[in-house]
């Protein structure tokens, strides 16, 4: 499917700045719509190693793409996982077939590591909540059909917050315009903005005040998820080097054959490979209901994004000049594996995590 | 052996029984080794899938299933333990039950079509299906014979490298179009009948996740080609495997004078 679907559109929806709508459709077909939902209203019922191994796959024909899918997937889980019996029964069977599609908001200009201090507030209003704030660098955001908006109800802090899900054409609610990027031009980022911004409480999702442990838990699998867009950036990338070493010859010998560009490849393929497993294991954590779950998660995300993109650097240079060209598939992995490095929590956030972790397994056996 | 279908009207009947051949062969986008004695090319760790040209046939018999020409549809494969997965990812296109015939490894590398068509011939003997479809041939040995071979072990008539199979204008038999050397050729053939897929009969569908996980539970039935009594005894001898020879580099000429001296030089040309 990647292949044949995927693959051969990557470079024209990165240069004309496409979001692949029709894309989606297909891919949902296949059952990739939310693959680790219940198959009560559609879902595939899937593990979260499943979908490690599906989003890796998609990632390798565009990486854009494959995180977009991802994202789609966490918001469905999130109502999957929290939602009544009625929210699910009213979305799941939309967004499984992405005939609607979701996005994620918690980031806001002023708050994106420090994201419990966000300030997006909704203020109760009878059976409503009334939105004020905006919220920055949303993925999908202006193509999207539903939001999941996380939003203060309470008092400051984490326990304030609640997940308010939002539809396209409620009123009150706009869009910015459309960020200039490095990559991931094939999806939209804008702010989203709420300017008294009516949302009935229905569309609550969870008890008042648990909506940031819903956004914490969500972005366990996202990490996960991103994580494996990045092995599927590194496996593609690598896989291209290796075939151009074997046709470009110089000092009549093929590049495959000088011993220190070989090191480079065994050294690219520990890294792609160390860290495939570590996210795989990530993945099983989370299946398995580890406890210790959300570290894991956290390093796997921390050392696939950068190991991935080190990968993708290295055989750009293994490219040579070619490898700067737009024409050459590289540079194109390399600019959309980079900001995973970044959202999803920075790779700062995740050595905060991972450390905070370890010094309180202090005293354990 | 003949069974004929007391079926006025194909179309108003519960539906034609299909049985569909697959076979598990090299992946047709791997590069192919032979191995250094000669005797073969490598397999081991090598990836393998269903036969192009089966893909085809099992896409077919779901459309005909779709179309409610066809009731039952039943993939059928000769080969090793590994070829239940060629089974499961023909279940997971949508087709109903499926039939293993496991060949031990030591047969596996003798096994000719003449083999194939004689295990085929003595399931049609039980399964009694209305129309046998087979790829026209494996991409490993491209032999193109099994089709042709089982058609005549049965007495049944056959419609070889069909694009297009659809009711005949009375709907008591099939009209098949075939792609011959000379162009499109268009038959009609009574039921039961071998008929075998052509590249352009369809485009297969991709199998998706819902379908894979359901395929995991449709009946698998496993038997030895000792339980249909058919001898694997080779009927052939492979001598050697050999890569086609270099391509040696050409000649580069001034003028058409030049070009049609060479071409009488080396005999082509009188």
């Amino acid at each position: 499917f990647t292949q044949n679907e995927v693959a051969p559109h990557m470079q024209k929806w990165d240069a004309e700045h496409i979001f692949p709508v029709e894309m989606f459709t297909k891919t949902a077909a296949l059952g990739f719509g939310a693959i680790y939902c219940k198959e009560e209203h559609g879902g595939s019922g899937l593990s979260r190693l499943d979908a490690s191994l599906i989003f890796e796959a998609i990632a390798t024909g565009c990486v854009t793409s494959s995180a977009y899918l991802s994202i789609h997937n966490m918001c469905a889980w999130m109502i999957d996982s929290t939602g009544t019996e009625e929210q699910r029964a009213k979305w799941l069977p939309q967004l499984a077939p992405m005939s609607r599609l979701a996005s994620y908001c918690l980031t806001e200009p002023g708050s994106g590591s420090d994201a419990a201090a966000l300030k997006t507030t909704a203020k109760s209003d009878g059976n409503y909540y009334v939105l004020n704030g905006s919220k920055a660098f949303i993925s999908g955001a202006g193509a999207t059909d539903l939001y999941l908006v996380m939003c203060r109800t309470g008092a400051d802090g984490p326990k304030g917050i609640s997940c308010v899900m939002v539809e396209k054409d409620t009123p009150g609610l706009s869009f910015g315009k459309i960020e200039r990027k490095l990559g991931w031009n094939a999806q939209p980022t804008r702010e989203v903005v709420f300017e008294n911004c009516r949302v009935p409480k229905s569309n609550r999702l969870g008890p008042e005040g648990s909506g940031f442990g819903l956004a914490m838990r969500g972005l366990n699998g996202g990490r996960v998820n991103i994580a494996s867009c990045s092995l599927g950036a590194a496996h593609a990338s690598l896989l291209a080097a290796r075939e151009y070493m074997t046709v470009r010859k110089q000092f009549g010998k093929q590049l495959a054959e000088f011993q220190a560009l070989q090191f480079q490849l065994a050294e690219m393929a520990a890294q792609l490979v160390s860290s495939r497993l570590l996210v795989r294991q990530a993945a099983q954590s989370l299946d398995s209901g580890d406890p210790g779950a959300p570290a894991v998660c956290a390093l796997a995300k921390l050392h696939a994004t950068e190991q991935c993109f080190d990968v993708c650097n290295r055989a750009l240079q293994l490219f040579g000049g070619y490898g700067y060209l737009l024409d050459f598939p590289v540079q194109q992995y390399l600019r959309d594996s980079r900001v995973n490095c970044i959202l999803e929590g920075t790779n700062q956030v995740m050595r905060m995590l991972v450390a905070r972790d370890i010094i309180g397994r202090l005293g354990d056996a | 052996y003949i069974h004929i279908i007391n079926k006025a009207d194909m179309a108003a009947s519960k539906g034609l029984k299909i049985l569909v051949g697959c076979k598990r062969v090299i992946d047709y986008a791997v590069k192919v080794r032979v191995k250094p004695d000669r005797s073969g090319v490598v397999t081991e760790g090598v990836k393998h899938s269903m036969n192009p040209f089966d893909e085809i046939a099992v896409e077919e018999a779901v459309r005909m299933k779709e179309k409610k020409l066809a009731g039952e549809a039943v993939a059928i494969s000769v080969g090793p333990p590994q070829s239940q997965e060629t089974l499961r990812t023909a279940l997971a296109m949508g087709i109903d039950r499926a039939i293993h015939v496991e060949i031990p490894l030591a047969q596996l590398e003798k096994l000719q079509p003449i083999h194939v068509s004689k295990l085929l011939a003595k399931v049609c003997e039980s399964e009694k299906p209305d129309l046998v479809i087979l790829g026209k041939q494996a991409i490993d040995d491209d032999c193109n014979q099994t089709g042709q071979m089982l058609a005549a072990l049965l007495d049944w008539p056959q419609a070889t490298f069909a694009s297009k199979i659809e009711p005949s204008q009375d709907s008591k038999q099939l009209r098949v179009t075939r792609e011959v050397d000379g162009g499109m050729e268009t038959i009609d053939v009574s039921v039961p009948a071998v008929v075998t897929s052509d590249l352009r009969l369809n485009e297969p569908r991709y199998a998706t996740l819902p379908n894979i996980m359901k395929a995991k539970k449709k009946p698998l039935a496993k038997m030895s080609p000792d339980q249909l009594g058919v001898d694997l005894q080779p009927r052939q001898e492979v001598i050697s495997v050999e890569d086609p020879p270099v391509r040696k580099a050409g000649a580069k000429v001034e003028s058409v004078e030049d070009l049609v001296g060479k071409l009488r030089e080396k005999g082509l040309v009188k």
